[in-house]
């Protein structure tokens, strides 16, 4: 039966697209048939992020007015054949976007892929709140930083009123994924750790994903970091945060510090 | 023993700690606030409705406001009353 995914925060710039495009992948290359829907109507960018910038012709919103079919606007990944991408639209207002024509679409991509998942502007507007109306689960993406996990509290609120399974009272299942995480500074108390976030958001953990240049990297080249650099340790991260989506019980790794030498440790941090 | 004088020194300058703290406080405060919608609205309307039985006044010019402290909250209301309010009152009785 198909699920569908919210990847949503709240806050901005905390990794939704890049966590949206991994996972995706991740499930896809895991032998899952995947579509990821960017709703982020007027700033897509997922379309980028997947390296399909170039082969967008119609959009979420064309679908939904009825100009265009779904089939139609489906874009196919060109390295993995289970992953597609259903990209939002650049130049359309953001309320082109109605919630009879949301549930439409993913009624109708319910039948077609055993994983929906929508990318979620940031915010608390129309646009965040139509990203999870139909969704079965949600990831909350946050980082080790006040702000963020402020507002991932918030969209925890919305994910249990706001949503249609909320709304009938049955169960939404929540993960928080933690983003850009440095093991080191968190050790050090210079950031908030695994267990304070745990403890305030109090949802299950999906995974942690440390920082790394190797998430910049994939999206310069317009790849999921889980195809781009597989063995990296984003890419694994993400790689076990798909399989517990998918049920599997894998032990969860907290990113390890990277190792410095003697002359390392007497200069103290290496910039980030 | 470096080590432990390292980690004394480190923990006096974690700022994380404080961090979890300020979240942990303004959490609490703003589920509150979700469970129970807009009571500074309702509370405004009924002290409108009261004391305009009484005074006539200019909706626009009452404000409502909380402030949550640690041990107490303060409820401040500022109604701004006409300068003719006493002859309204003197008609009245």
């Amino acid at each position: 039966m198909a699920k569908v995914l919210v990847v949503t925060s709240g806050k901005g710039g905390v990794g939704k697209t890049t966590s949206t495009a991994a996972l995706g992948a991740a499930l896809a290359q895991q032998g899952q048939k995947v579509v990821v829907v960017d709703f982020d109507v007027g700033l897509r960018n997922l379309d980028l992020i997947m390296g399909a910038e170039r082969r967008v012709v119609f959009d979420l919103i064309n679908v939904a007015q009825g100009v265009a079919k779904l089939s139609q606007a489906l874009i196919r990944d060109k390295r993995l054949e289970s992953l597609w991408l259903l990209p939002a639209s650049q130049t359309r207002d953001k309320d082109a976007l109605t919630d009879e024509g949301v549930r439409d679409i993913i009624a109708d991509l319910r039948t077609k892929f055993d994983w929906v998942i929508c990318d979620s502007p940031a915010g608390i507007e129309r646009g965040a709140t139509l990203a999870m109306r139909y969704a079965d689960e949600a990831v909350v993406v946050t980082n080790p930083e006040v702000s963020s996990v402020r507002d991932a509290d918030r969209i925890i609120g919305m994910l249990d009123s706001k949503t249609v399974k909320a709304e009938k009272g049955e169960q939404l299942r929540k993960h928080v994924l933690i983003t850009r995480y440095d093991t080191g500074r968190a050790n050090r108390g210079e950031m908030l750790n695994i267990d304070d976030i745990l403890e305030i958001l109090a949802i299950p953990l999906l995974g942690i994903i440390p920082e790394s240049q190797d998430v910049l990297k994939a999206s310069n080249v317009g790849s999921p970091v889980t195809l781009n650099n597989a063995a990296s340790m984003p890419a694994k991260a993400y790689m076990d945060a798909a399989r517990r989506l998918s049920g599997e019980t894998i032990a969860m790794v907290v990113p390890s510090e990277p190792r410095r030498g003697f002359m390392g440790r007497l200069l103290g941090r290496r910039a980030a | 023993m470096s080590m432990n004088l390292l980690n004394l020194l480190r923990r006096r300058t974690a700022s994380a700690p404080v961090a979890r703290e300020r979240l942990q406080i303004l959490l609490a405060h703003e589920r509150g606030l979700r469970s129970q919608p807009d009571l500074l609205g309702v509370l405004r309307e009924e002290i409108l409705a009261v004391v305009s039985r009484h005074v006539t006044l200019d909706p626009d010019k009452v404000t409502v406001r909380l402030d949550r402290g640690k041990a107490v909250s303060t409820l401040e209301v500022d109604i701004e009353i006409p300068n003719n309010f006493g002859k309204q009152l003197a008609v009245a009785s």
